[in-house]
């Protein structure tokens, strides 16, 4: 009998990359996709890296693609944004080995910024999608992806979406293929995308998808149950669950390939049943299409396109059964927060007394847009917090941006915020931005990136210099300050901010959950000489509270002896002891 | 066929709710169930409310337990105990550690921590407090207070104390074992 494991879907796509022989794998990490490659870089077969962003972690796997051996990207949603431009066109070109690109969506808005979905990106750049319903098919059709990527010469999108991802499920392993490298032959006509050449193979891509079609409705990934026939249900990924829990008799048409759709089979079904739902998260994409070949079906006017869904959402919504739960009780909110000894809570606090407005970006620090630090204004995505601002001051002119930075995180930066620096020098901009470098990619669990000096694999690298990047790039002004040191910063800022062209400021201090970054002291409260006064606890920080009698309480668990609130401090009242 | 049990594993993040995740799903595949937990990666383990859903039985289809269908709610704080006790069935068990973390909007005086909330938890539901912390600081490392809580919890669920102490070896990382069991024994004996 196989092996059985429980496994992350995460952790099980990572696994059906090994077991289809794929050799190369490249991706940005990003919640929910970020442990798909922390998991692949545990097959010494396979090489594996973070690449600066998902555009370049999708050409780099179309290379390794277009050489002849099975090769996959991964990534979040948004990321597939990134990727498009790529993806778009190699969807024309093709393959050689298997080309696979993993998109995690996130209904329900766990970590993102938005909640598209990645099956319309695919549906316009006219690349199949496979949804996988637990682990077990994760890891399935992660293998059945490359065969079918080379089958029908084309990249696959294997789309999941967080419950998925972050779901553990039973999981048989099997041994590794190891298929044998793709023959390489030089043929521009199908890999040198110009007008001439993309014109013939947009007819390739436009056959190909028909053939798929036609071939779906015989594919075993999409299946028909028949139970009872009164009511029929087409479902696909997560919401397969649901469907089985909540109407464990209806009959399913269980769909593996989400596009092209199986239309000889839907119409089939569709004839079989009584009441036709069907139940997708996020966008109507099956359901319009379905209803476009004149087919009956109840869809998105009795279910939200917003978030995720539920079993008990479907006894409410098909069934109309009343579920009667207890009323949550009423209790204080607990958003997340900045952790204790966070940097970023120093440079905030410093920005917050300053009264300046930031332009922000995607990680932690995007946490600095609410109490108590109130510091972040905008938030758009990877990179945006620079171009913004500079936008502002175009508009607006210099003096508008006197109370304004740009602030976005050293994996950010090196993600997409090198072109928009670049572009405020050669378009005379007179902004500052701050980096808040915390030496990794913090948000998504500490991975490593171009300026950390280490690799994926966790072999030492090449580690980009960011202030001799800033300087190469045309800066004239780069500074480099301990994000600890408030005096220093703010001196800093109001020096920059001030300043009639572009200039960088790099907060430095490593992320307080860093394992190398373990603190030797920590911060104690002095109760006989506190004043009551309250400045300590005004940058936030969970490991203070404020006790009955108005004085202070550091918890020595959380504390990591950061002292942002010793500076913060006018009677001397906390001091730092050694850890014991 | 025995009814799938849904257990769920609530706190604040960073309090390692994912490991105590992973020990759950180890004994419950070691055992030979089918089983989905349910995790919560990403920005809310930044401090924030998280919440584990774990699911074993015959064959289980969703991954999440839903209101008023949770047998067993493991809570690492007060507040999240009583943020969650809704999911519970009516006979449901609570088994909290008796800490209490403030929320932000607590501490920037936006909201009033709850008083009483085990008392008044404990008039609908059967609920057992534990001081974890404190006890593993006695052990010598306050980090593995949730593994005295799961000790807690195996005391009320269907698996051999040999059975545990197995998984919990494959699953905490090797330096820790010895302390892992050790804090596994206290709260087993203790619940």
């Amino acid at each position: 009998m196989a092996e059985k494991k429980i496994m992350l879907g995460n952790e099980a796509i990572a696994r059906g990359a090994y077991e289809a022989g794929v050799k190369v794998s490249a991706a940005y990490p990003g919640t929910p996709s970020t442990e798909i490659s922390e998991n692949i870089v545990k097959y010494p077969e396979i090489y594996a890296e973070w690449s600066p962003n998902e555009k370049v972690a999708m050409e780099v796997a179309i290379g390794a693609s277009f050489s002849g051996v099975r090769a996959m990207a991964s990534m979040k949603h948004v990321g597939v944004n990134v990727a498009s431009d790529p993806l778009y066109s190699v969807s024309y070109a093709g393959v050689n080995g298997g080309l696979v690109i993993v998109a995690a969506d996130d209904p329900g808005l766990y970590s993102s910024q938005n909640e598209q979905d990645s099956r319309c990106v695919a549906r316009v750049a006219q690349v199949p999608v496979l949804e996988p319903a637990d682990s077990q098919e994760a890891k399935d059709y992660t293998k059945l992806a490359f065969a079918l990527s080379e089958e029908y010469d084309t990249p696959i999108m294997v789309r999941t979406t967080t419950r998925l991802a972050h779901s553990q499920g039973v999981v048989a392993l099997e041994e590794r293929e190891e298929p044998a490298d793709k023959k390489y032959e030089r043929n521009p006509a199908k890999r040198v995308m110009m007008p001439g050449n993309a014109k013939g193979r947009h007819v390739v891509v436009e056959q190909r998808l028909k053939k798929m079609a036609e071939d779906a409705s015989s594919m075993a990934v999409n299946r028909t149950e028949y139970r009872d026939t009164s009511i029929g249900v087409i479902t696909s990924g997560i919401p397969y669950q649901y469907v089985r829990e909540a109407l464990p008799d209806a009959s399913v048409l269980k769909l593996g390939l989400v596009h092209p759709l199986p239309r000889k089979m839907i119409e089939e079904f569709a004839s079989k049943v009584g009441t036709l739902y069907v139940v997708e998260e996020l966008e109507p994409l099956i359901e319009e299409q379905v209803r476009s070949w004149g087919i009956k079906v109840i869809g998105k006017e009795i279910f939200t396109i917003q978030g995720e869904y539920s079993a008990n959402m479907l006894r409410k919504a098909i069934l109309k059964q009343e579920i009667v739960t207890k009323e949550p009780a009423k209790v204080p909110a607990r958003p997340p927060i900045l952790c204790p000894g966070c940097p970023h809570r120093s440079v905030f606090s410093v920005l917050n007394q300053l009264k300046i407005h930031g332009a922000g970006d995607i990680g932690c620090y995007t946490l600095g847009a609410v109490p108590p630090l109130n510091v972040i204004d905008t938030t758009i995505c990877m990179g945006a917090s620079i171009s913004m601002l500079h936008g502002m001051e175009k508009a607006k002119g210099k003096e508008y941006i006197k109370d304004w930075v740009a602030l976005i995180g050293d994996s950010t930066f090196l993600h997409t915020g090198v072109n928009s620096l670049m572009n405020m020098v050669y378009n005379q901009s007179s902004g500052t931005v701050i980096i808040l470098d915390n030496s990794t990619t913090g948000m998504t669990g500490h991975q490593d990136h171009a300026a950390t000096g280490r690799t994926l694999k966790g072999d030492p690298t090449f580690a980009v210099d960011l202030e001799e990047l800033c300087h190469a790039l045309g800066v004239q002004h780069v500074k480099v300050v301990n994000a600890f040191d408030t005096k220093l910063l703010a001196e800093t800022v109001k020096e920059e901010v001030a300043r009639d062209a572009v200039s960088v400021i790099i907060a430095q201090a490593p992320c307080a959950l860093l394992k190398s970054n373990v603190s030797k002291v920590k911060c104690v409260a002095l109760p006989e000489k506190c004043k009551k006064c309250g400045m300590c606890l005004k940058p936030g920080c969970p490991a203070i509270t404020k006790q009955a009698d108005g004085t202070v309480k550091i918890d020595e668990t959380m504390c990591n002896g950061c002292g942002l609130c010793k500076t913060q401090c006018k009677f001397e009242a906390i001091e730092t002891v050694p850890m014991a | 066929m025995e009814q799938t049990k849904s257990i769920m594993i609530v706190g604040v993040g960073g309090q390692g709710t994912l490991l105590t995740s992973r020990i759950l799903g180890g004994i419950t595949t070691q055992a030979g169930y089918d089983v989905k937990l349910s995790e919560v990666h990403g920005m809310a383990q930044r401090g924030g409310s998280v919440v584990t859903f774990v699911r074993y039985g015959k064959e289980v289809a969703e991954p999440i337990v839903e209101e008023g269908c949770a047998d067993v709610l493991i809570a690492f704080e007060r507040l999240e105990a009583l943020r969650y006790a809704h999911f519970l069935k009516k006979d449901g068990v609570i088994i909290v550690n008796d800490q209490r973390i403030d929320p932000m909007t607590v501490v920037t005086g936006a909201a009033e921590y709850p008083e009483q909330i085990i008392e008044n938890l404990s008039k609908e539901y059967q609920v057992v407090a534990v001081d974890a912390m404190a006890e593993a600081k006695k052990l010598g490392n306050a980090k593995v207070f949730n593994t005295i809580i799961i000790g807690v919890a195996a005391k009320r669920m269907n698996f051999t104390k040999e059975e545990w102490l197995q998984v919990i070896e494959k699953t905490v990382p090797p330096k820790t074992v010895e302390i892992n069991k050790a804090a596994f024994e206290a709260g087993y004996a203790g619940a």
